[in-house]
């Protein structure tokens, strides 16, 4: 326990050097940080405007500026639907529908409670062509349908529940 | 030749002499042009979008950010700008909770004024419904969510001015916000107090944190004896709010009202300031005389001493440790005037009336307090005494001028010009010229400044001081960054968190220009002028109360003070101090928030003390860490590998000297490994 | 030898050994590897090509020239056609197979491959007449088109410099500083008349021109690859397929401006796009065009790649270059432009990416023969993502002037129903520009699509999006969906935008869910225009486009959501009346159980009721009855 604290606190310093404490790396900075912790927890960043000599609440205005950065930790697996236009003409709003019914998520609940899934929308992830398209884990699936969605959903379900097993 | 330069505004000839923008050039042709966003001494910011105006042959543009250019034509009031200028002032009223008359800006506020002076009489957009909290966390400011704007004035005067940043924007689009960082209060982060966030504020979003009513109860209770000081700054300000041209010394008037309004002792802080100047420039020669902690570091201003704890607690130590007159004002009153009434301290309620916001946060200090019992108990800014002089119906230009009780409302002009930057360096030069024994100065002109920093040698008889004067905490974190790099060497250094000092503080009424400042400074040395005394030596009641109530240590322990460490993480240096030597032991203090909160940084310097006392710290090394795992049992300390959960020093020294004691065990049996191996 | 020459000698001696080394193979197999092809399993389909290659005893080769082999096989980036993903080319024929699968491999290693036979069921077939194309010449998507900046972009490896540079790549970059001045290049680059294709237009000779003229010894060249328009994709095509043409575009810029540095900003939607990136960077860094003293000129220019973070103003310029320098992305006033004072204050050139990807190719083929495609104030060919309501959704690239007849007709192969069946009918509306953009109709289907064009009908070039919409599309609906993304995306700085979008949103709202009346429409449109003038950026300035669009071309629609309270299409569920038709109900009781608040009732025997004042118009009953009992009206 001691010991991962002290190695997530090295890490930190790692990312900070990596980037020179240069204060106009600071998005990269928080990109890395997010890449290690998942989410963006409100010490990390109080100690990345320490050391870039930021005011902390300039850190916070760019974290929560950017759609990308998550100041709340996400599930491990992050579905997100696409509503870019094409999509959206092609009813992507159906499918966002079945899975927040199918999860018991909303728009102010993002994560269910067994930290399994995240669920969001994106605007666009430029696969127009495949429209409507839902991206789990930063896998594309492409001409969804609420069903198909769903059946997905099942099988991390069961992928899932076999890991704990 | 240079060639003249014009534009043509509303069909009226101007001349271009220099403007920085066309908005600058139109207020010069006498149009009083709307903005919410424009200021003159921060960045350009371009949002309010109130202040756009026409331009034959380019069009719409912003006249804030567009440059005033030979031969342009220029119409302000076109139908279509006309229109959107209303329907802007639509859409920021749909986005704001228009209680008006129940606002503390109602009356001063901009929004209200361009409204009524646009003729928007309705608003048919869709109303925001729902109020967030007002954020009620700072001793010294009331932030309204619901009034802000968003024009963005406090984030850019609290960051480029002031160099601290608490606000900034957060979110975006149509949940952007201005908050402080992880929407805290602003008790609860970086806010140093100063109040220059209030100054810009067009609305009732952030205002001072009035202490209107407890004044009131204490006035109105029986068992309570109410003493008031006023400050210098100001006298040369509360007129305005009752239609006195900016600089006009009220100062009579104010006492009258005060005796109106049920105050039973009427004091001068100027007084107290005189106390001041005498510690202060003791401090200073027997320090000067050692060549020891120079730079001395003034102490009056509340915001710059907790700028100072929290960015500069290395530098802690050049501080003066001279209370502020405010609360050396206090000390001397609860301490004196209680005894002298023969009431318990407790029923003797000190109100100060300042120019300043941080003031208030000053005087909840833990320092300044007798038992729990406040040195000062309430301030209230020149804002709050012209609403409870309104409030009593007072009409305060017919008042005869009345004169403050004595002994504290005695003074010298040095403790008057304590209101103005550089001041205070002038005060105590009086004072040190003479106590020096090199003659008697009575003015140093070429320190007062309106805002600027000013560097000077000063001699006196054959003593060389080199002094700074620095106002605005941006301006005085450049100097000490300078001073820290070994680029700049000084010996007095006066530093005031609002630019100008304390005539331009954030509790004083809104300053529409600068002039407005500079003629309230003026003042306060025209004050000076016509007093009878200049130097704080030479004022009869101080000599009285030091000769019969005050011996040294006394003095010390009611006039002196200390400060502590407010810094909450440090990033550069994780390892805190690591001397060479073997190391024995590793102490790692979570700073995380939490353990923050929950005393980790006291915890840290009672550990350094106990390290140091047991002669451990040539073995040990400290560092700081951070995490988020056990923050509801802060604050965490490591001695070793060993966690040590809600800790108190007690737990910890307990900790170390089991650590010590097996340590020679386990040294033993390396060395003995080590032995072994070297034999193999 | 002088490095100058150095450069020189290795370019040319790298494309004449990449293109002896060609020479070995018996055949290609490329295999596109853009979003939509993978999305669809083409990395399976290129990995069981390696099989069963191998399977069959022969050599293949994954890396060109490096190997001895029989075969090769490679990605590529987007092809365009992605409707009819995974696509598989089979070089020398140039044989197209559509819509591979993994299973279809052996048989294309036997036949094709092998014996060069053509297996005629994975070719394309026209869903006219049902006729096969053996090749892209025949296809009609592609055989419409002007493939320019798209041309090696699904041809190459985009992995492979060699490839890039067999096909004429950095020579460009090269004539730049060994035989023009910084002024020639702007001056060709004027002369071909290119503008900005990132959406206003400006021309790209005077943006540099202007740059050029600065005296800093410090300039920056920026890509704009932060594509953020949904519904479009076509930068991110380049950037995946051809990233060395966008970094030749930057290096020419540098030369033309005196720039120091250059930065590639690329959504962070686009991992793959960063990735390949990076990689092209490191191999140009080693090829010797990127770094220090590029040329022999004396000038040294190097490229980093940054990723955005999720923001699509930083579309706009200054809130770009707000975010390269670790803030929030909000727009700053102009003046100061970039050119005068950009990033970290310096001169900047910002070039979207299909600009700078236009710059070599226009240098080779002269600005007088690149403007000849196009129209009189628009040359040059442009991109677009055709998406929506359309048989062949894709990447398309024609010369500015072509028609929505040619596009939607032609090389879209026609509108669609929602199933993708085509309709046969025309689109109601083709939504070009993305949320910045505006809508167009059936009376534009002849207009020459350019930047006056389209501005004089209230729409933009945008970044380059074609959504196609039917007939069955509700107009106030699609208003309102662009308002909803301009809201969420507004960084929220200046009021017209902030508040602006807000409240346009909730008027749309009011008139979709029935509270409208007249004078919501006449306050949305005032809004709209107030928001236009008043905006500081350009997203803001641009946002009430959908609107004002929708409202000058589908007035009565409006007017029927708010008169009539009726949503012409039947979309509006909020506008929508269920009714039973007792004539039809069987009395099963099944949609009085699916009703979520009990609004249906009834007895057996006898036909049910709908509440109406207890409905909530969600639909289930209607979906649910077997009899078709429900209407909805």
């Amino acid at each position: 326990m001691v010991k991962s604290i002290a190695a997530k606190f090295d890490r930190a310093c790692a990312i900070l050097d990596k980037y020179e404490r240069n204060p106009h790396k600071l998005i990269p900075i928080l990109q890395e940080m997010q890449a290690e912790y998942k989410y963006l927890p409100e010490e990390i960043m109080t100690f990345i405007s320490v050391a870039l000599g930021v005011s902390p609440s300039t850190v916070y205005g760019v974290a929560t500026f950017y759609a990308h950065f998550t100041l709340e930790p996400k599930g491990k697996y992050v579905i997100k639907v696409c509503d870019g236009t094409a999509c959206h003409v092609k009813e992507s709003e159906g499918i966002l529908k079945a899975l927040e019914k199918e999860l018991g998520l909303n728009k102010e609940n993002k994560t269910t409670k067994d930290m399994l899934f995240t669920l969001e929308t994106v605007a666009c992830l430029g696969a127009c062509g495949l429209a409507p398209v839902v991206v789990i884990n930063d896998k594309v699936h492409g001409l969804m349908t609420p069903e198909k969605t769903l059946a997905l959903l099942n099988d991390i379900k069961k992928e899932a529940l076999s890991h704990v097993s | 030749m240079l060639k003249v330069q014009r534009a043509t505004i509303d069909n009226n000839e101007v001349l271009i002499e220099g403007e920085r923008n066309l908005l600058e050039l139109i207020r010069k042709a006498n149009i009083d042009l709307p903005t919410f966003c424009y200021h003159s001494e921060i960045s350009v910011y371009g949002a309010c979008r109130m202040c756009m105006v026409e331009v034959e042959g380019r069009g719409i543009v912003p006249a804030c950010s567009t440059p005033a250019v030979n031969g342009m034509v220029v119409h302000t009031n076109t139908r279509q700008i006309r229109n959107m200028r209303k329907l802007i002032v639509e859409l920021m009223l749909a986005n704001h909770d228009q209680n008006c008359t129940t606002c503390p800006k109602s009356g001063e506020c901009r929004l209200q004024k361009i409204a009524c002076q646009l003729g928007v009489d309705k608003v048919r957009f869709k109303q925001a419904e729902k109020l967030a909290p007002k954020d009620l966390s700072s001793d010294a400011i009331v932030r309204d969510p619901n009034k802000c704007v968003q024009c963005g004035d406090c984030v850019r005067v609290c960051q480029e001015i002031q160099s601290v940043g608490v606000l900034d924007f957060a979110h975006r689009g149509a949940h952007a916000k201005v908050i402080p960082s992880f929407d805290k209060g602003l008790g609860e982060v970086e806010c140093v107090n100063c109040g220059q966030c209030v100054k810009v504020c067009p609305v009732g979003a952030l205002t001072p944190k009035h202490q209107i009513n407890e004044v009131w109860e204490a006035i109105h209770d029986k068992n309570k004896v109410v003493a008031v000081q006023i400050a210098p700054a100001v006298r040369v300000a509360l007129g305005e709010y009752f239609g006195y041209k900016s600089g006009t010394t009220i100062t009579g008037q104010t006492v009258t009202a005060l005796r109106m309004m049920g105050f039973n002792h009427i004091y001068d802080t100027c007084f107290a300031a005189d106390f001041t100047v005498i510690e202060e420039g003791n401090e200073f020669l027997s320090r000067f005389e050692k060549n020891e902690r120079l730079p001395q570091f003034t102490s009056c201003c509340p915001a710059w001493v907790k700028f100072a704890e929290q960015y500069y607690p290395d530098m802690l130590t050049n501080l003066s440790s001279c209370k502020s007159p405010q609360q050396m004002f206090g000390a001397l009153c609860k301490d004196m005037l209680a005894k002298e009434l023969r009431i318990p301290r407790e029923n003797l309620v000190v109100v100060s009336i300042m120019p300043c916001t941080a003031k208030k946060f000053e005087a909840n200090r833990e320092e300044f307090r007798v038992n729990g019992n406040k040195d000062v108990d309430y301030v209230l800014t020149s804002q709050e005494l012209a609403l409870m002089i309104k409030e009593s119906g007072i009409k305060f230009d017919r008042l005869e001028p009345g004169s403050f009780d004595l002994p504290f409302g005695f003074k010298t002009g040095a403790g008057v010009i304590f209101g103005s930057s550089g001041g205070v360096s002038e005060a105590v030069l009086r004072y040190a010229a003479d106590t020096a024994g090199k003659g008697s100065i009575t003015e140093f002109s070429h320190l007062r400044s309106d805002g600027d920093i000013i560097i000077e040698t000063v001699t006196i008889g054959d003593i060389k001081l080199r002094l700074a004067i620095v106002s605005g905490l941006g301006k005085a974190r450049q100097l000490i960054d300078k001073i820290r790099r070994g680029e700049e060497h000084f010996d007095l250094v006066e530093v005031m968190a609002c630019s100008g000092g304390c005539v331009n503080g954030g509790g004083q009424p809104v300053a529409e220009s600068k002039t407005t400042v500079q003629t309230r400074a003026k003042s306060l040395y025209d004050n000076d002028k016509m007093l009878q005394f200049h130097n704080s030596k030479d004022n009869p009641y101080l000599q009285k109360i030091y000769n019969e109530d005050l011996s040294r240590p006394k003095a010390h322990q009611l006039l002196h003070t200390h400060y502590s460490n407010r810094k909450r993480i440090s990033g550069e240096d994780f390892i805190l101090s690591s001397k060479s030597g073997q190391k024995k032991l590793t102490l790692t203090v979570c700073f995380g928030t939490s353990c923050f909160l929950r005393g980790a940084p006291e915890l840290y310097s009672q550990l350094t003390e106990y390290v140091k006392r047991s002669g451990l710290e040539e073995e040990t090394e400290f560092k700081v860490s951070f995490c988020r795992e056990k923050c509801e049992k802060g604050p965490v300390l490591l001695i070793n590998d060993e966690v040590i959960e809600r800790c108190t020093i007690d737990k910890a020294i307990k900790g170390i000297e089991e650590a010590l004691q097996n340590m020679p065990r386990q040294a033993a049996e390396e060395a003995s490994a080590a032995k072994e191996s070297t034999k193999a | 030898m002088c490095p100058e020459l150095a450069v020189r000698i290795s370019l040319e001696e790298r494309r004449k050994h990449f293109l002896d080394s060609m020479k070995q193979y018996k055949g290609r197999v490329v295999i596109c590897a853009g979003t939509g092809c993978v999305a669809n399993g083409s990395l399976d389909v290129y990995a069981r090509f390696q099989e069963v290659i191998q399977e069959k005893g022969l050599k293949v080769a994954v890396t060109l020239k490096k190997e001895k082999a029989d075969f090769i096989i490679s990605e590529s980036g987007c092809q365009g056609f992605c409707q009819m993903g995974p696509l598989v080319t089979i070089y020398p024929q140039g044989i197209l197979y559509t819509k591979v699968k993994a299973e279809d491999v052996e048989e294309i290693v036997e036949k094709t491959l092998l014996s060069g036979e053509l297996i005629e069921r994975l070719l394309y077939h026209s869903p006219d007449d049902h006729k096969a194309s053996a090749d892209t010449k025949h296809i009609p998507f592609y055989e419409k088109q002007q493939r320019t900046v798209l041309k090696l972009c699904g041809n190459i490896d985009a992995q492979d410099i060699d490839e890039y540079i067999a096909n004429e790549g950095y020579m460009m970059a090269q004539k730049a500083f060994h035989t023009l001045s910084p002024e020639e290049v702007c001056e060709l680059i004027l002369r071909s008349g290119l503008r900005g294709r990132g959406g206003a237009g400006f021309p790209t000779g005077r943006k540099w021109e202007a740059t050029r003229l600065q005296q800093n010894d410090v300039k920056y060249i920026i890509c704009n690859g932060d594509e953020g328009d949904p519904g479009a994709f076509m930068d991110r095509c380049v950037m995946e397929g051809n990233p060395h043409s966008v970094l030749e575009g930057m290096i020419i810029a540098a030369r033309a401006v005196g720039a120091t540095e250059g930065f590639v900003y690329v959504r962070t939607e686009y991992p793959l796009a960063v990735e390949r990136l990076k990689v092209a960077i490191d191999d140009a860094r080693k090829a010797g065009v990127l770094g220090k003293n590029i040329f022999g000129s004396g000038q040294s220019f190097d490229i980093h790649v940054m990723e955005g973070a999720g923001a699509f103003v930083c579309g706009e310029e200054t809130a770009l270059i707000a975010s390269m320098e670790g803030k929030r992305g909000m727009p700053t006033p102009k003046p100061p432009f970039p050119a005068e004072a950009g990033l970290f204050g310096k001169p900047t050139v910002i070039n979207n990416v299909e600009t700078l990807a236009s710059i070599p190719i226009i240098m080779q083929m002269g600005p007088e023969e690149y403007a000849a495609y196009g129209t009189s104030t628009s040359k040059g060919t442009k991109t677009f993502a055709l998406t929506g309501h359309v048989a062949n959704t894709g990447l398309i690239e024609v010369p500015f002037g072509a028609t929505l007849r040619e596009i939607v007709q032609g090389i879209g192969g026609g509108v669609t129903n929602d199933d993708g069946s085509l309709c046969g009918a025309d689109f109601k509306a083709v939504q070009i520009g993305g949320p910045s953009g505006g809508c167009l109709t059936r009376e534009h289907l002849d207009m020459p699509l350019d930047y006056e064009h389209l501005a004089n009908v209230g729409a933009m070039v945008g970044s380059g999006g074609l959504v196609v919409m039917n007939n069955q599309t509700c107009m106030v609906s699609i208003a309102r969906f662009f308002m909803q993304f301009t809201q969420n995306e507004s960084c929220g700085k200046c009021v017209p935008c902030r508040e602006g979008t807000k409240q346009m949103l909730a008027l749309l709202d009011d008139i979709l869910e029935g509270r409208a009346t007249g004078e919501t429409l006449d306050l949305l449109e005032e809004l709209a225009q107030a928001v236009k003038i008043g905006s500081l950026c350009g997203l803001g300035k641009t946002a009430p486009n959908p609107v004002l669009s929708t409202l000058r071309y589908f007035r009565e629609e409006y007017n029927a959501h708010v008169f009539d309270k009726r949503c012409p299409v039947g979309r509006c569920t909020a506008l929508l009346d269920f009714a039973i038709e007792a004539a039809k109900c069987k009395s099963c009781s099944l949609c009085a159980k699916k009703c979520p608040v009990e609004a249906i009732s009834g007895e057996k025997g006898q036909p049910y009721r709908i509440d109406t004042e207890k409905c909530i118009r969600c639909g289930v009953c209607a979906d649910s009855c077997k009899f078709g009992a429900i209407s909805r009206g």
